[in-house]
C-alpha cells in the first residue's frame, strides 16, 4: 500500500509543480499528498537535498535514484517492446533485404543454385555427429533432477548447467569403472535430425547442410541423422543403445526405400572414427559386430564424406585429458567461462570438468594414434619446417586478434619441435634432443597423498599421484605421441585401463594378426582395413589456413594441492615457433591439424594399399579459410573452422554434388592447399603388405 | 582556441548523452551553453560542466509528463516482475514443486516391474506434429518449423492463410499440392504434447520411462494423419519405416514381441498395417502371413474408433465438429471473429476436406451397426450421464444440457440415434413412414451448371459452391438420412472429395470375406470388412472411456444467410429436447468418451471379434477395459488422473497402469479381464451381424 501511494503522489505533485506557475491555487489533499511525500524523501535523500539546496526551492520534488532507474528501465522496456513487435511485424524477408541493400546481392545459397541447375535428391543421406555436438537428454535421474525428464542436458540453452551445476555434473558423467550409466541415471541421446542441426539456439552445426539438402528435394524419408551418445566408447553404444544396429538397419531401410540407391554417409569430426567402427562393425559376424557379411558396405554406401575427420587423433584431446585445458573437447568450459573459470568456483570446477571428461570414454578416441611414426619423434616430425608465416599471406588483417598474433610472426628458419607434444618448460622444447635430460616416470613411484582427505569430493586421480608421482613426470621434461600414451597411463591409470579396453593408438606390422579381429582397433585407421568396396568412395574434406595446436609447453601448477597439478605454460612465447600462449600451433581448421585430417586420404589409403586392400579411391578436398567479410553473414560462408565449415557454401555444394550422385572426378579430384602431400611423404609408414618391416613401435 | 573547440565538442558529447534519457531538452541546452560559451571563454571546462550538471536537474521536474509516467510505471512493474523472477529461478527446484501423486510408473517400479516388451506408440488424427520442409514465399523461415502441434500455434496467427494453404492437401489427389511438403515430425516428440502444456502421451512416456524404458525400446510411430493410410506408405514409406522399426526392436530388445499402443484414429491406421504387412508386395509390405504372430504381443487399442465416429459427419458435411477440426477450438479468436469470420468456415471445411484421413472416420457399417431410421443399438439409452458421473464442475460444452437432469424414468421421445443427420426436429422425432423416403437416386446435379456465383465471390470456393440453391434445398427436403444414405449424400454434396477418398477407405460389410475383392487395401482399415491376421497369441485390447456425452447424430437446418461461398447447412443448435432427452443444441448424445460412441469403440471386441468369428478367425483374445470418467476434482490434478475424455485419457493412471502391466509382461486375464461400465454389451447384442 505504502508504494501505492508514493507512487501516485510523485507524479501528482511533479504534475502540481507545472501548475504552480500558472495557477498557484492547487488541491490541498494534492498539495498535502505532495508535502508528505516531498517529506518523506527528504529524509531518505538529504545528501542529495543539500547539494541542490542552493538553486532549488525546498519543496519541489526529487527524483530519487530509484526513480530514475524505474524510468530508465521503463524506457527501455518499452522501447525494446517497440522492436520487438516491429521485429515480430516485418515480413521475414526483411532481414535478407537490408542485407543484399548493404553487401549487394548475396550469393544463392548452394542448394537454391544447384536446384536450378536441376540436381536432385539422388542417394539417401546418413548424418554422423561428433562428439559435443550430439543433444542428450534425461530419461531418468536422480532427485536433484527432478523435472527434467526428457529434457535436453547437453545442447540447447544448458540452462541446467547454471542453476543446478552440480546435478549436471553428476548427471552427466559416467561411471568411471564402466564407461556405462552410474546407477540411477540414464542419459540418452536425443534422437532425429533435431540431435544435432543445432548446438545451442542460433549455433547451427548440421541445419545449414540440411536445409540446403532439402532445397534439392531431401526429406525425413530420406535423411538420416545416426545420433549416438558420444560420451561412451563406440562398441558400447551398440552394448547399451544398440546403436550400431539401429544404424545398419536405418541404411538398410534407407537404401530399400529409396529404389535400392547406396546411401552417402557424411560424419563430422569423431562421427569420422565412429563410422569406421561402424564400417568394421557391420561386416564382422556376431555376436561381436553386426553380422551384416563381406560385402554390406559395397551394397548399402556409395561414398563417406569426411568432414573435419580426426583420424589419427587431434593433440587437443591431451590437453584436454592431461590438464582439463583444451578449447572445445571441454566446451562446457567455453560455454560458462564466467561461471566455470570465475575465482570464486576455479577452486573446484576445473577438477568437476576434469573428471567428468574423464569418465567419457570417447575422449580417449581422438588421443594422437600412430606414435612416433606419424606425429614425430624428439627432433623430426612430418611438419617440420612449417613456418608460421605461410598463414599471413592467405589471411587478410580482419584476422581475430589472438590469431593474429602467431600467424603476424614472421618465422625464419627454426623450426618447432611438434614431435614433442608436452614439453616441462619452454627451453626442454626447444633444446635438441641430446641435452635432455630425462628421468624415467614409468617406474616411479606414486606417494600417498594426503589430500584425498581435505579436497572435498572431488576426485581426480591426481589425488593418487602425490608429489613423487608429479614431480617424476615432469622431470621426463618431455612427451612424444609414444611416450605420451605411457604418461597417461601413468597419471590416470583407470581411465586408461577403461579406455585402452576399446581404443588403440599403434600402427599394426601385420593386420592379418587375429588380434586386430578385435572391436578396439576398429576406429583405428592404422590398424583396420577398409572394408572391400572398390565402387566405395572416401572423401576427407577439411578446413585449412587456421592455427591448430598442436604441442603444448606445460608448466608444474604453482598450488599443487587439491587442484590439477600441471598447466599449460602460457606465458611462453615465441614469434619463430608459432608458439603462443605455450602452444605450437600448425595448419588446419582450427581443432584437426592436416597431418590428422589428411593423411589416410592423402597417402595412407591412396591406391591399393595394405589398410585399403580393395583400392576404394579417396580424395581430399581442403578448404581455405576466410573470415566472414562483415557481421552480417554470421559465422561464414567461406569458414573452415573445425564446426563452421559445416557452413561453407563450397563444401555443401560439394556435398549436394555427392548426394546427387557426381563422382570424385566429377567434382574435380582433389582440391588442395596445404603441404599435406609433402608432409605424407615424409611419414614413413609402410603400405606394402608384403614387406615385414619393423614399424617405430 | 583549441580549448574552446575541446568544449565544444564536450559539450556536444554531453548533450548527446543527455539526449537518451531527455530527449527533445537537448536543443535548449545547446543553446544556453552556447551563450555560457561567450560569456566565460576562458572559463576552465570542468567548472562549467558542473554548472551545467547543476542546472538540469533543476529543469527535469518540469518535463515530469504522462509519458514519463508511463514509463515510471513500466520500469516499477519490470523491475519488480524481473525480482520476482529472479527469486523464483533461485528458488531450489525442490520448494516449487508441486507435490505430485506418484503416477503408477513408481509404484509399478516398486513393485518390481521392469520394462520387457518394446512399446510402439500410434498417435490419433490430429495430435502428430507437423513440419514443413518445401513451401511457398509466404512461409519463409518456417523451414523445419512446427506448422502443427508442439510448439505454439503462433503462425497460425500471424499468417492464417499461409498456413491453410500449407496445410490442405492436392484436392484431386490428396498428396501434396505443388512446391509445397509437410511432413510428419519424426520421434516422441511428434506427438508427446500437442500443445505446450496439452499433453498426449507425454505422460504414459514418462511412466514408462520409470520402468526402464528409453529410445530403443519405445518408438512413437509418427505419420502424416492428413493422408489417407495407403498414401502414407506411397509417399513417405510410413509403414515400412514402421515395420522395420518393429523388426528392430524385436531383435535389439533380445527377440521380445512388441506392445503397440495405438489411439484413436491410430487404432485404424495400425489395423491397416496389420493387414498391409502381411500382404505380398507391392501393394503390402511383404511381411508374410506370420508376422504379426512373431512380432506382435498385443494391440492395445485406446479409445478406438474402430467404427468411425458421427463427429467426422458433421465435420465434413458443415466444418462444425468440435474436435475433428481442433483449429476452430485452438483459435476461436480468429475463426470466429466477424471480420475474418466471412470465409474462414469454409477455408477450414475446404482444408479439411483435402484431408483423406478424415473420411476414414465416418461411420461403418452401415445401418446394421449405426441403425436404421427407427432401431437403434443404442435404443432406450437414458441420458443421465450427470446424475452418474459428472459433476458440475464438468467442463465440457455440451453435458450443459444434463447438469439439471431429472430422473432417468421414461422420456417420451426417445432418440432416433439412427438417423444421423435430420432436417429439423420433427423429422427426428417422427415415425419413418410419416416421412417423405430417402432415395439416394433422387439425387442430381443437373442444375450444376447454373452454377451463377462462382465468379462473384472470394476464391475459398468449397463444392457447396458448384451445387445450386435447388439441389440444396433438396437434400434438406429429404428430411432424415441413416448412416447408409448418409455416404449417399455426401457422394452428392461433395463428389470429388468422395470419389478421391473412397479410393482408400471403404465403410461398408463384407458380406463374403473371402471375395478377392476384399484385398484391396480399401478395405484394410474397416474391421468389418477384413480378417485379423493369423496370431492366436497375440491380444486386442479396447480401453475407452465412459460416461460423457457423445455426439452420436445430428438435427441440421439450412443456413439462414444465403451469401455467397457460405455453407449452406449448419447445426441446428436451438433445438432441445425435453428434460432428460438426448438432444440439446441439435445433438443426440449417447455414452461415449466425448469423441467416440461407446459403440464404435467397444463393438469389435465386445461381439465382432469375440471369440472365433469370421473377422477374427485364429480368435485372438480380445479385452474391454473401460474407463468411467471423473472429472478432475482439484485444479491441482490438471487434466485429471481419472479422466475419460478422448485425449485426456491418456493421462489416466488406471489406464496408464495397465499398459504398464502388459508392457512388462502381463496378460489380459492378469490384469483383469474385461471391466465394463456402460451398456455395451446390450447393445451389440442387438446389432444383427452374422459372425
Amino acid at each position: 500500500m505504502s508504494s501505492l501511494r508514493r507512487r501516485k503522489p510523485i507524479n501528482e505533485s511533479s504534475d502540481s509543480k507545472h501548475n504552480e506557475e500558472e495557477e498557484d491555487e492547487d488541491h490541498d489533499d494534492v498539495d498535502a499528498d505532495g508535502d508528505d511525500d516531498v517529506n518523506g524523501k527528504n529524509k531518505k535523500t538529504p545528501s542529495k537535498i543539500k547539494k541542490k539546496r542552493g538553486e532549488k526551492p525546498p519543496k519541489q520534488p526529487k527524483w530519487s535514484c530509484m526513480d530514475t532507474c524505474c524510468w530508465f528501465i521503463g524506457c527501455i522496456c518499452i522501447i525494446w517492446w517497440l522492436l520487438l513487435f516491429l521485429y515480430n511485424a516485418m515480413p521475414a524477408s526483411f532481414p535478407q533485404y537490408v542485407t543484399e541493400a548493404i553487401t549487394g546481392p548475396l550469393p544463392d545459397p548452394p542448394g537454391v543454385k544447384l536446384k536450378k541447375e536441376g540436381l536432385e535428391a539422388k542417394h539417401p543421406v546418413v548424418f554422423v555427429p561428433g562428439i559435443v555436438t550430439g543433444g542428450l537428454e534425461l530419461w531418468e535421474g536422480r532427485e536433484c533432477a527432478e523435472g527434467l525428464f526428457r529434457k535436453r542436458l547437453w545442447g540447447g540453452t544448458f540452462g541446467e548447467v547454471y542453476k543446478r551445476p552440480l546435478c549436471w555434473v553428476e548427471h552427466m558423467s559416467l561411471d568411471n569403472e564402466t564407461g556405462l550409466d552410474p546407477c540411477g541415471i540414464r542419459v540418452r541421446p536425443v534422437s532425429g535430425l533435431v540431435a544435432a542441426d543445432y548446438f545451442a539456439p542460433g549455433y547451427f552445426v548440421w541445419a545449414v547442410l540440411i536445409a540446403n539438402l532439402a532445397r534439392i528435394g531431401y526429406e525425413d524419408k530420406t535423411m538420416y541423422m545416426a545420433a549416438y551418445d558420444w560420451r561412451l566408447s563406440f562398441q558400447n553404444t551398440e552394448v547399451r543403445d544398440q546403436t550400431l544396429s539401429r544404424i545398419k538397419s536405418n541404411i538398410e531401410l534407407l537404401v530399400a526405400t529409396n529404389g535400392g540407391r547406396k546411401v552417402v554417409v557424411i560424419p563430422h569430426s569423431m562421427g569420422v572414427l565412429y563410422f569406421l567402427h561402424f564400417m568394421k562393425w557391420v561386416e564382422a559376424p556376431a555376436p561381436m559386430g553386426g553380422g551384416g557379411g563381406p560385402d554390406w558396405c559395397s551394397k548399402h554406401i556409395k561414398a563417406v564424406v569426411n568432414i573435419g575427420g580426426p583420424f589419427l587423433g587431434v593433440p587437443k584431446a591431451i590437453a584436454g585429458l592431461f590438464s582439463a585445458e583444451a578449447k572445445d573437447i571441454a566446451v562446457a568450459r567455453a560455454l560458462a567461462p564466467g561461471f566455470l573459470d570465475n575465482d570464486i568456483f576455479q577452486f573446484q570446477t576445473l577438477q568437476h570438468v576434469m573428471r567428468m571428461s574423464r569418465t567419457w570414454d570417447s575422449t580417449m578416441s581422438m588421443i594422437p594414434r600412430g606414435g612416433n611414426t606419424i606425429w614425430g619423434g624428439l627432433d623430426l616430425s612430418p611438419e617440420e619446417g612449417n613456418s608460421c608465416a605461410k598463414k599471413r599471406e592467405k589471411k587478410n588483417e580482419t584476422q581475430i586478434a589472438d590469431q593474429a598474433g602467431s600467424e603476424n610472426a614472421v618465422c625464419k628458419a627454426k623450426s618447432a619441435n611438434y614431435g614433442r607434444i608436452i614439453s616441462f618448460g619452454k627451453d626442454v622444447a626447444e633444446a635438441p634432443s641430446s641435452d635432455i635430460e630425462r628421468i624415467d616416470f614409468r617406474g616411479a613411484i606414486k606417494g600417498h597423498s594426503a589430500a584425498n582427505t581435505t579436497c572435498r569430493d572431488v576426485w581426480t586421480e591426481y589425488h593418487d599421484m602425490g608429489f613423487a608421482g608429479i614431480k617424476a613426470v615432469a622431470e621426463y621434461k618431455t612427451y612424444t605421441a609414444d611416450s605420451l600414451v605411457d604418461l597417461l597411463h601413468f597419471v590416470a591409470p583407470k581411465m586408461m585401463a577403461r579406455g585402452t579396453a576399446h581404443f588403440s593408438y599403434g600402427v599394426a606390422d601385420n593386420l592379418d594378426d587375429p588380434q586386430y579381429k578385435h572391436y578396439k582397433y576398429w576406429s583405428n585407421p592404422l590398424e583396420t582395413r577398409l572394408p572391400n568396396a572398390p565402387d566405395m568412395e572416401i572423401y576427407s574434406l577439411y578446413g585449412v589456413g587456421l592455427p591448430t595446436e598442436r604441442a603444448y609447453v606445460y608448466k608444474l601448477s604453482p598450488h599443487a594441492e587439491c587442484s590439477i597439478p600441471f598447466k599449460i605454460d602460457t606465458s611462453a612465447d615465441d614469434e619463430d615457433t608459432c608458439l603462443r600462449d605455450g602452444v605450437y600451433s600448425v595448419d588446419g581448421d582450427e581443432t584437426v591439424p592436416v597431418l590428422s585430417a589428411g593423411f589416410m586420404c592423402a597417402k595412407g589409403w591412396r591406391g591399393k594399399t595394405r589398410f585399403n586392400p580393395s583400392g576404394i579411391r579417396t580424395y581430399i578436398r581442403e578448404y581455405n579459410h576466410l573470415p566472414p567479410a562483415n557481421l552480417l553473414e554470421g559465422r561464414g560462408t567461406l569458414s573452415g573452422a573445425h564446426v563452421d565449415i559445416m557452413g561453407n557454401f563450397a563444401l555443401i555444394e560439394d556435398v549436394i554434388r555427392i548426394a546427387a550422385g557426381a563422382s570424385g572426378e566429377e567434382l574435380g579430384g582433389d582440391q588442395v592447399y596445404s603441404k599435406i602431400f609433402n608432409w605424407s611423404e615424409k611419414i614413413n609408414l609402410r603400405l606394402d603388405e608384403e614387406i615385414p618391416v619393423h614399424s617405430s613401435r | 582556441m583549441a580549448s574552446v573547440l575541446r568544449f565544444r565538442k564536450l559539450c556536444y558529447v554531453e548533450s548527446a548523452v543527455k539526449c537518451t534519457s531527455v530527449g527533445y531538452e537537448s536543443f535548449e541546452i545547446d543553446e544556453k551553453l552556447d551563450e555560457k560559451e561567450e560569456d566565460v571563454l576562458s572559463a576552465n571546462n570542468f567548472a562549467l560542466e558542473i554548472n551545467k550538471k547543476r542546472k538540469l536537474p533543476k529543469r527535469q521536474p518540469k518535463e515530469w509528463r504522462c509519458l514519463d509516467s508511463c514509463c515510471w510505471i513500466i520500469g516499477y512493474l519490470c523491475t519488480t516482475w524481473w525480482l520476482l523472477l529472479f527469486c523464483y529461478h533461485c528458488l531450489p527446484v525442490t520448494l516449487l514443486r508441486v507435490p505430485e501423486l506418484p503416477g503408477p510408473g513408481v509404484r509399478l517400479k516398486r513393485e518390481g516391474l521392469t520394462a520387457l516388451h518394446p512399446v510402439v506408440l500410434v498417435p490419433g488424427i490430429v495430435t502428430g506434429g507437423l513440419e514443413l520442409w518445401e513451401g511457398r514465399p509466404c512461409a519463409d523461415g518456417l523451414f523445419r518449423k512446427r506448422l502443427w502441434g508442439g510448439g505454439s500455434f503462433t503462425q497460425i496467427f500471424k499468417r492464417p492463410l499461409c498456413l491453410l494453404e500449407h496445410l490442405s492437401l492436392h484436392y484431386e489427389t490428396g498428396l501434396d499440392p505443388q512446391g509445397i511438403r509437410v511432413r510428419a515430425v519424426p520421434g516422441l516428440v511428434g506427438a508427446d504434447y500437442f500443445a505446450p502444456g496439452y499433453f498426449v502421451w507425454a505422460v504414459l512416456i514418462e511412466n514408462l520411462a520409470k520402468i526402464g524404458y528409453e529410445g530403443k525400446n519405445l518408438h512413437m510411430a509418427a505419420y502424416d494423419w492428413r493422408l489417407s493410410f495407403q498414401n502414407t506408405e506411397i509417399r513417405d514409406h510410413a509403414l515400412t519405416r514402421l515395420k522395420s522399426k518393429i523388426e528392430l526392436m524385436y531383435i535389439s530388445n533380445g527377440y521380445k514381441k512388441v506392445v503397440a499402443v495405438p489411439h484413436s484414429m491410430g487404432v485404424i491406421y495400425f489395423l491397416h498395417f496389420l493387414k498391409w504387412v502381411e500382404t505380398p508386395p507391392p501393394m503390402g509390405g511383404g511381411g508374410g502371413p506370420g508376422w504379426c504372430a512373431k512380432h506382435i504381443k498385443a494391440v492395445m487399442n485406446i479409445g478406438p474408433a474402430f467404427l468411425g465416429v458421427p463427429k467426422a459427419v458433421s465435420n465434413l458435411f458443415s466444418a462444425e465438429g468440435k474436435d475433428v477440426s481442433y483449429i476452430r477450438a485452438m483459435a476461436p479468436g480468429v475463426f470466429d471473429s466477424e471480420i475474418l469470420g466471412l470465409q474462414t468456415f469454409e477455408r477450414v471445411m475446404r482444408m479439411a476436406r483435402t484431408w483423406d484421413s478424415i473420411v476414414s472416420l465416418l461411420p461403418k457399417g452401415g445401418e446394421v451397426i449405426w441403425g436404421n431410421m427407427d432401431r437403434s443399438p443404442e435404443e432406450g439409452h437414458v441420458c443421465d450421464f450427470s446424475k452418474k458421473s459428472h459433476s458440475k464442475t464438468s467442463l465440457t460444452t455440451n453435458n450443459v444440457n444434463n447438469s439439471d437432469v431429472k430422473r432417468g424414468f421414461l422420456v417420451k421421445d426417445l432418440a432416433n440415434y439412427g438417423r444421423i443427420i435430420s432436417f429439423g426436429k420433427p423429422a427426428s422425432v417422427l415415425h419413418s413412414s410419416k416421412l417423405p423416403t430417402a432415395d439416394s437416386k433422387e439425387f442430381s446435379r443437373t442444375s450444376t451448371s447454373e452454377n451463377f456465383n462462382n465468379f462473384s465471390c472470394g476464391e475459398a470456393w468449397t463444392e457447396y459452391d458448384e451445387m445450386s440453391r435447388q439441389s440444396i434445398q433438396n437434400v434438406a427436403a429429404d428430411k432424415a438420412y441413416t448412416t447408409t444414405t448418409l455416404l449417399d449424400l455426401l457422394r452428392f454434396v461433395a463428389p470429388k472429395m468422395m470419389r478421391r477418398a473412397e479410393a482408400h477407405f471403404s465403410h461398408g460389410i463384407a458380406e463374403n470375406l473371402d471375395d478377392p475383392k476384399y484385398n484391396h487395401y480399401k478395405y484394410w482399415s474397416n474391421p468389418l470388412e477384413t480378417k485379423l491376421s493369423d496370431a492366436p497369441d497375440m491380444e486386442i485390447y479396447c480401453m475407452y472411456g465412459v460416461g460423457i456425452p457423445t455426439e452420436r447424430s445430428y438435427v441440421y437446418k439450412l443456413s439462414p444467410n444465403s451469401r455467397c461461398k457460405s455453407i449452406p447447412y449448419q447445426i441446428d443448435n436451438s433445438v432441445h429436447g425435453e428434460d432428460g432427452s438426448c438432444l440439446k443444441g441439435g445433438v443426440y448424445f449417447a455414452d461415449g468418451d466425448e469423441s467416440v460412441p461407446v459403440l464404435s469403440a467397444g463393438f469389435m471386441c465386445a461381439k465382432g471379434w469375440r471369440g472365433r468369428t469370421r473377422f477374427n478367425p485364429s480368435g485372438i483374445a480380445t479385452y474391454i477395459r473401460e474407463y468411467r470418467h471423473k472429472p478432475p476434482t482439484s485444479l491441482m490434478e490438471g487434466r485429471g488422473i481419472e479422466s475419460g475424455s478422448h485425449v485426456d485419457i491418456m493421462g489416466n493412471f488406471a489406464l496408464i497402469e495397465d499398459i504398464m502391466r502388459v508392457a512388462a509382461g502381463a496378460t489380459g486375464d492378469e490384469i483383469g479381464g474385461d471391466q465394463i461400465h456402460s451398456d455395451i454389451i446390450k447393445m451389440s447384442e442387438r446389432i444383427n451381424l452374422g459372425l
